[in-house]
């Protein structure tokens, strides 16, 4: 006799809990059930990113490193599974490396960004990056996991936690990659992952008053509305790149802080 | 009787010591009757024009052009052709030399630019002349350093100039705020048009002269004046690739709205409510100075002056005893006077500003304190003002008065202190005054602002980068990283 499945539920990712969508609503995507979430589960989202935020800026860079390359082990572990939820295993390859990739890159930012700066003064002068804050990542259709890891990696690395709406096609891939964050030492709130509508969700995340940058990557025809939301509060507005590799990338979720001090006896 | 009273009552000096009026002469400007748009090298006849004056004596300067779309569109014209017709393809080495000589030029001029910055705005002189101008030569100086050493920046990045760039500036600091612009934009090869403030179009058109001086090719520096509506042309048209804008958040979130989907690049440099925090540990006479240089510097009209006075409770009283008596030496009057402190407010307009909050200071309920001064007769003119019994919700602790009114508040810990300064949508500059090494660099971690001063305050230096945080605006000038808004990048 064969054994029947359990099959699983997919839920929204929030405050490191995986809930259903408030609204109880669900919509059908890759053949499952999936949380279709709501503008009270956006609101909830960045709550918990904002409270989330302050800590995971905070940890040492050292650590956030270690604890993004933890999660790029949390999916090599499970490739297989991934495998099945995307293109194929070279997207979950490419997926754990770009992870590598990023996670090296904690620790050597203020370096490469910042610096002291001569000014013609008695003045100790410098310049070093900051997270922007809290952030909202509308992720692309395709692909489903390299996509998202790819606009996820930039502002997680650099200190600011995201809000993310998950490919809307295919969005197992999102919630599996939740799973494998959840297990994989990243404070709960760092990382928000929604599945659902972008038309819905996009318009609220661009109008939060709370968010402080938002990534248009997936918003297709919605850019310029999105973008107008956006200047309410002075957001930075980054259209990112399905596929993309470079520290500025990371650059476009950092503010740049400069200290002064005098020198003098 | 306090320790301040008993040195008071032992001082030297009479209590009626004046000075003597020490002016500067106006005779090194020579201003022209009318002035036209500068485009493509050529002065342009204006179908529009309107009055410029100074502010503290409302005497009539010049005649100045009220650009139209028109006139923005044959600006954008002018601009394209000059980038495409060698500017963009010239070698940076050979930039650099321009932007040198403009420097140099500037330099040579410095008096004639300093009176005339403070005739046409209402500064006072002294610091025209020691801050305003020899920061915007240096501010030339600085990047046209950088012309030729764009590949160094940005390693494996190719960077190439964006086209023709846009430039909004205020009129807190007109010549410095045309310097920060136009020094960047051509050292990384763009062409620019660009819109002086309103009230102050006159040192951006002496400007022209320099280029002229410098020979320039023409069409590379556009300056095309005018009121907001010229500017909200260059913002809509779409010959422009990139806008660069300083000013009120207000108006900074409504071209970021009008850029929507245009795809243009884009910085922004907006208000602030800067928090001055002292702590019971800081040399105390260095932060009264501090303090009173955050705040009543250029009339307040500083988008990062220290407007919110944190004071340690348990220093509050001698503080606030210090700093209302130093208040009372500040000098209001005459801007061409070398010994001016605080000059004219800049017009009707933000003198109305300010007075509106003040009088809403009053009725919230704080506590008002202005240094016996005369104020002259004609002309714009506000006392400096202290603020006492402000709570945080005031509309004087939360919104930019752009004057020379300071809100002090308190706090007791560094906890609360970061957490009220922090409590702002803005976050562009903040000070800190203690002597304690540890807790500054605590301070300057936890404060969302992109300046911050620590046992200092309003310095600024084309090397060290510019710019806010949150609803203060994103992209930096200054330093290397002030390069960045006026580059593409072929990676």
């Amino acid at each position: 006799m064969t054994r029947l499945p359990v099959k699983k539920t997919y839920k929204l990712f929030i405050g490191g809990a995986f809930p259903r969508s408030e609204s109880g609503r669900t919509y059908e995507a890759d053949g499952q059930n999936v949380a279709h979430a709501s503008r009270k589960d956006v609101r909830d989202a960045v709550k918990a990113a904002r409270a989330a935020q302050p800590g995971w800026a905070a940890a040492t860079a050292y650590n956030r490193g270690q604890v993004l390359y933890r999660l790029a082990e949390m999916i090599e572990a499970r490739t297989s599974e991934f495998a099945e939820l995307c293109t194929g295993r070279e997207e979950v390859e490419r997926s754990i490396d770009r992870i590598v990739w990023y996670a090296g890159w904690a620790d050597k930012l203020p370096q490469v960004l910042g610096g002291s700066n001569p000014v013609a003064g008695p003045y100790f002068n410098f310049t070093v990056p900051e997270p922007t804050g809290v952030v909202a990542v509308l992720a692309p259709d395709e692909p489903p996991l390299l996509g998202l890891v790819t606009r996820l990696m930039p502002p997680l690395v650099g200190g600011s936690s995201v809000v993310a709406v998950a490919s809307e096609a295919h969005p197992i891939a999102a919630v599996e990659l939740a799973e494998a964050i959840a297990t994989s030492d990243v404070p709960g709130g760092v990382v928000n992952l929604l599945t659902g509508f972008r038309a819905e969700l996009g318009p609220v995340l661009a109008s939060h008053m709370d968010v402080n940058a938002i990534d248009l990557c997936g918003a297709d025809g919605q850019s310029a509305e999105l973008e107008r939301l956006s200047a309410e509060n002075v957001k930075r507005v980054v259209r990112g790149r399905a596929d993309a590799q470079s520290p500025w990338e990371i650059s476009s979720f950092l503010e740049l802080k400069t200290v002064w001090h005098p020198i003098g006896q | 009787m306090t320790e301040i009273q008993r040195k008071h009552d032992r001082a030297p000096v009479p209590k009626d010591w004046t000075y003597e009026p020490a002016p500067e002469s106006r005779d090194v400007v020579k201003l022209r009757e009318r002035y036209g748009l500068f485009i493509g090298g050529q002065w342009i006849e204006p179908s529009e024009s309107y009055e410029t004056i100074s502010p503290s004596s409302e005497e009539v300067l010049a005649i100045v052009g009220q650009g139209t779309a028109k006139d923005v569109d044959t600006a954008v014209a002018a601009a394209r052709a000059a980038f495409e017709n060698g500017w963009s393809s010239l070698p940076g080495s050979e930039r650099a030399k321009y932007l040198f000589r403009i420097a140099r030029i500037l330099q040579e001029r410095s008096r004639e630019f300093a009176v005339l910055e403070s005739l046409n705005g209402g500064k006072p002189i002294k610091e025209s002349r020691d801050v305003d101008l020899p920061l915007a030569a240096a501010h030339f100086f600085y990047y046209a350093g950088w012309a030729d050493k764009l590949e160094y920046a940005f390693p494996n990045r190719r960077p190439r100039p964006v086209g023709v760039a846009g430039q909004i500036i205020p009129w807190n600091f007109p010549l410095l705020m045309l310097s920060w612009k136009i020094a960047p934009a051509l050292a990384c090869g763009n062409t620019v048009v660009l819109k002086p403030a309103e009230t102050t179009p006159l040192t951006a058109l002496l400007f022209c002269d320099v280029l002229r001086q410098a020979e320039l090719p023409p069409g590379v520096v556009n300056i095309v004046t005018g009121d907001g509506r010229t500017g909200a042309a260059l913002v809509e048209h779409p010959g422009v690739d990139k806008i660069a804008f300083t000013g009120s958040t207000d108006v900074g979130k409504a071209i970021q709205r009008q850029l929507a989907g245009t795809g243009k690049k884009l910085t922004l440099e907006l208000g602030g409510k800067a928090a001055n925090i002292v702590f019971d540990d800081c040399a105390l006479d260095q932060a009264v100075e501090g303090i009173v240089n955050g705040i009543y510097f250029n009339q307040g009209h500083v988008c990062c002056a220290g407007s919110r006075l944190f004071a340690q409770e348990s220093i509050y009283e001698p503080l606030v005893e210090k700093l209302k008596k130093r208040l009372e030496t500040l000098r209001v009057g005459d801007p061409l006077d070398k010994n001016t402190d605080v000059g004219a407010i800049n017009s009707r307009m933000q003198l109305d500003r300010i007075k509106e909050l003040v009088a809403a200071g009053q009725e919230e309920g704080a506590e008002i304190y202005q240094p016996p001064c005369v104020l002259p007769e004609k002309g714009y003119w506000f006392a400096p003002t202290v603020f006492t019994n402000v709570a945080q919700s005031y509309r004087i602790a939360q919104e930019e008065i752009f004057g020379p009114v300071l809100s002090v508040l308190t706090f007791r810990t560094p906890e609360e202190a970061v957490e009220k300064a922090n409590n702002t949508p803005y976050g562009l500059s903040a000070g800190v005054w203690t002597e304690k090494g540890s807790r500054i660099l605590w301070m300057a971690n936890k404060l969302r602002a992109g300046v911050v001063w620590a046992n200092t305050f309003n310095r600024f230096d084309p090397t060290s980068p510019f710019g806010g945080y949150k609803e203060s605006g994103f992209g930096r000038e200054g330093g290397l990283h002030g390069l960045e808004p006026y580059l593409r990048f072929e990676e």
